[in-house]
């Protein structure tokens, strides 16, 4: 009886091998990143999330008086929204959710010229605040711990857009408890709370499949890059803006053959960007930015400058092996440290990208397919739970000071 | 807070940037002072960074604004950041502020250098924050725009580049290029004329970008020459040199025929030897594209690809169009029609009939070319087709290369190699797309040119005219006319009597 189980068991491994093998002639490669295996997880029925009701001020009127704040890069806050609000992980009994999700739109005053103002944001998620307390028992029950909020704005919830400013405010006191789901990533700053989930900006989907080439049109570009070098109005002499990165870039590689950077920005953007084998995404006035989605999407692998960068879902994505780093001290020799990669890791890298899963991960659709940014946030906050025993405060304990912070952002609004 | 120094930045940007080290601290003493009205705990170095910004001012009155802080470098200067332009940095700890510590740099010429931590303004900041946790390595302020001392390409490393490129195109082709991808034969009728070099090298360098392995069969008439060889000799393709026993008429009737004879002795070269491969008409004088290639693949028996025609003379005949062929003007492709579910029905072909009265009637006629009704080089078979044993899968609808022409009968298009059209597959998106231009352009048949292209013996030294365009320029200018007929390397046109040719830069 044992010899048979154990032919059995040879026979099956002989059958199992046989796929592996055939596995590793694919162009793509499975990803796991230091959580595991997770990309793929499915978030139902590991989480619970109850979505509050807040009045139409904090929400649906600020997109009906601006509907821009629906296709630029901090759209994140509203479909993630939307998305709650249909997805299976929704919950309308709150005794038996696992989080709470305030839906704030804190980046949607925008200016004429589109770029959101980040004056009003503390007051804003401060009153939010104020009512879910009043009127829920759940926030004062943990006093924020197992609250979760989405602020995608360029210093995530310091909101400010200076990076001096937003580092002197910090995040708002508030907030001490609860965990954020933003674009701002860098280790050792005021701004990045421990156990925040780091996500892409939003890119608009549609609009990157409209531009899609065929996957055999040969990539001849080595290097490229679209975008300001020196941002005139702000910074005109450099120095400031990108930590002198940009400049760098340009003043070191502007009559390299090999790199294709220009501030012009053409109509063939995405198209050029799918020709070419690496595709810088430097820091700008925040270490994050769209190139990196635009770069995982087009299979072009994203040389990261920004030192201490935390890129998004850093638990489920092994990004060294996917990126290369460059210091930003290293600026200068750019081309010798890309020239000296051997081809075999930048094959490795590009069918890592070229992974379906990894595209789909970085993206938000409407409406969400599986794997998708939702589903990578969902699942970022399923590995969280439970929530330690700790969290749970007793009753009369206080932990926020709800006098905390500038005057300023005590004002009502 | 910060709005000030923003200010202060912008007018220190107005004045020159010479001396651009000392502007930075113009930036760091007003943030200095105003970290000082934040923090509370330090009285004493907040009044004396109150007193210092004081003295700065009053040394400004009198040395400028930018020496006063030159005095402090010199007295104060122990570590120093070296970048290379200018540097202040703003060191911050978690929730802290600290001081802002400046020290600009004078003028060290750009040199890449390595940042040297300032530990003095650390253990300040260390001393001043409560909470002792870690401190980001990354600083926010302004930084030096790092530039290297030789800041152009290296070129190995523009070559490893290259191989990088070339091996992540060669993956690219194996995993969304065509599978198991056939050879090519490309059969060419040319003999030797002046446009021959400049048809050739073209195609060459055609042939030599295609990703697949090329046998080259050239078929020349009037025998082999010294001037395809040696073309041939130097393309690094690999060819098959056919001499062909006629030689190329004048006439553009005639030669249309002949060249389809020389084809036909390429194809029995083939069935000779037996060549595997997809077989490619290209002229000599044709323009494709590297897509035509990957294309052609596909054919699984014969095949046809839409040619586009390109005849117009280029002269001043623009009123060729009658009114409704201005409305819908003719569509100058020749090749495959196919209905609405993909099935070849017939063929476009190309309406020679407004040009019927202008066309060309030999080489080097200044009217319309005209091509034949149905171009070779919109035809592409398996070499198999023509194979003398009937291979596994030859199909019935080929006829056998040995029949044609045999009673001396002249082919006028491919489809003569066929009894039955239909079978022919439609390529290039069912003939929508134009993968490759077909034009004639020719000198005249009795125009010479260098045997070679090689200038041998070189040309005599000529003396350029004196009487040139511009009058004025007699005795007075008579030496500035020598310079300037060294200085230009394209002769304008000179009335001289006699008309030599000149190399460039071969003047007096």
């Amino acid at each position: 009886m044992g010899k048979e189980i154990w032919v059995v068991a040879l026979l099956l491994s002989q059958a199992l091998l046989l796929p592996i093998a055939q596995a590793a002639e694919l162009h793509t490669e499975r990803i796991s990143g230091s959580a595991g295996d997770v990309l793929e997880d499915d978030p139902v029925g590991r989480l619970k999330v109850f979505v509050y009701n807040l009045p139409r001020k904090y929400n649906k009127k600020m997109v009906d008086k601006d509907s821009r704040c629906l296709t630029h890069m901090f759209a994140t806050e509203i479909f993630m929204h939307r998305f709650l609000l249909s997805s299976a992980v929704r919950t309308l009994d709150p005794e038996e959710a696992d989080w709470f999700y305030t839906p704030v739109y804190t980046t949607c005053d925008l200016t004429p010229g589109g770029h959101p103002l980040p004056f009003k944001s503390p007051r804003i998620m401060r009153s939010a605040i104020q009512y879910v307390a009043m009127n829920w028992p759940y926030w004062n029950r943990t006093d924020g711990a197992d609250h979760f909020f989405v602020t995608p704005h360029d210093f995530g919830a310091c909101f400010h857009y200076q990076e001096e400013t937003a580092i002197q405010r910090g995040i708002l006191h508030l907030l001490k408890r609860a965990t954020l789901v933003q674009t701002f990533g860098q280790r050792n700053h005021v701004c990045l709370k421990e156990g925040s989930i780091t996500v892409p900006p939003y890119a608009p989907p549609q609009k990157m499949q409209a531009h899609l080439v065929s996957p055999s049109t040969p990539r001849s570009i080595f290097v490229y890059f679209r975008g300001l070098f020196y941002d005139v109005n702000n910074d005109p002499e450099g120095g400031y803006y990108a930590r002198g990165a940009r400049a760098s870039v340009w003043e070191n590689f502007k009559s390299n053959p090999l790199f294709d950077i220009s501030t012009d920005h053409p109509p063939t953007y995405y198209e050029d960007m799918q020709r070419s084998v690496f595709c810088l995404c430097p820091l700008g006035w925040a270490p994050w930015s769209p190139r990196l989605v635009e770069a995982v999407v087009f299979g072009c692998i994203p040389v990261i400058i920004a030192d201490d960068i935390v890129l998004p879902f850093a638990d489920a994505i092994p990004w060294e092996e996917i990126a290369v780093f460059v210091a930003e001290k290293d600026v200068p020799s750019l081309d010798t440290i890309l020239t000296s990669i051997p081809a075999e890791v930048i094959l490795r890298k590009q069918r890592l990208l070229a992974n379906p899963s990894m595209k789909q991960a970085m993206l938000f659709p409407q409406p969400a397919q599986a794997g998708d940014a939702f589903h990578q946030i969902l699942n970022g906050l399923a590995r969280k739970l439970p929530h330690d025993r700790r969290v749970y405060l007793k009753p009369g304990e206080k932990v926020l000071n709800w006098t905390a912070g500038p005057i300023g952002d005590l004002k009502p609004w | 807070m910060f709005h000030s120094h923003g200010t202060r930045r912008s007018n220190a940007a107005a004045r020159s940037s010479a001396s651009g080290g000392l502007e930075g601290g113009g930036v760091g003493s007003p943030a200095a002072s105003s970290a000082s009205e934040g923090s509370s705990f330090r009285p004493s170095a907040s009044t004396f960074w109150l007193l210092l910004h004081g003295l700065c001012c009053l040394i400004s009155l009198f040395l400028g604004f930018r020496f006063s802080r030159l005095i402090f470098v010199l007295l104060f200067s122990n570590t120093i950041y070296t970048y290379t332009t200018t540097t202040t940095t703003t060191i911050t700890s978690t929730r802290t502020e600290t001081l802002t510590v400046s020290f600009p740099l004078t003028h060290t010429p750009p040199i890449e250098t390595a940042v040297k931590p300032n530990n003095s303004a650390l253990e300040l900041s260390d001393k001043m924050s409560n909470q002792g946790s870690s401190h980001s390595q990354v600083v926010v302020g302004r930084h030096g725009i790092r530039i290297r001392p030789w800041p152009h390409p290296d070129p190995t490393e523009v070559m490893r580049a290259h191989r990088i490129i070339e091996r992540v195109q060669q993956e690219q082709r194996k995993w969304y290029g065509v599978k198991s991808p056939r050879p090519l034969i490309v059969i060419t009728p040319t003999y030797a004329r002046t446009f021959q070099a400049l048809h050739l090298t073209g195609l060459i360098h055609c042939l030599r970008n295609v990703p697949y392995p090329v046998t080259w069969i050239v078929v020349e008439a009037g025998g082999v020459t010294n001037e395809t060889a040696s073309l041939l000799a130097r393309s690094r393709v690999q060819f098959l040199h056919i001499p062909f026993h006629e030689k190329m008429p004048v006439e553009w009737a005639e030669r249309h025929l002949t060249e389809n004879r020389m084809r036909l002795l390429g194809l029995r070269v083939i069935r000779e030897r037996n060549m595997d491969g997809i077989v490619l008409f290209a002229d000599d004088s044709n323009v494709h594209s590297l897509d035509l290639f990957d294309e052609i693949q596909k054919v699984q028996w014969m095949g046809s690809v839409s040619v586009g025609i390109l005849a117009h003379s280029g002269g001043p005949d623009r009123t060729l169009l009658t009114e409704d062929e201005k409305l819908n003007p003719p569509i100058p492709v020749q090749g495959p029609a196919c209905n609405s579910s993909g099935h070849l029905i017939g063929w476009h072909t190309f309406n020679s009939i407004p040009y019927s009265e202008k066309s060309a009637t030999f080489v080097g006629e200044s009217a319309t070319v005209l091509p034949g009704k149905m171009e070779w080089s919109g035809f592409v078979f398996n070499a198999r087709m023509i194979w003398k044993e009937a291979e596994d899968g030859r199909p019935e609808w080929v006829k056998d290369l040995d029949k044609i022409g045999e009673n001396g009968e002249e082919i006028e298009s491919p489809l003569a190699l066929v009894n039955d059209a239909s079978f022919v597959e439609p390529l290039g998106d069912c003939g929508k797309k134009v993968m490759l231009w077909w034009m004639r352009v020719e000198a005249r048949a009795d125009s010479k040119f260098p045997p070679g292209w090689i200038i041998d013996p070189p040309l005599e030294i000529v003396v350029p005219a004196k009487r040139t365009p511009w009058q004025e320029s007699d005795d007075l200018a008579g030496s500035k006319l020598e310079q300037d007929d060294r200085r230009f390397t394209r002769p304008k046109s000179r009335s001289s009597s006699k008309r030599k040719n000149t190399l460039p830069g071969q003047d007096n």
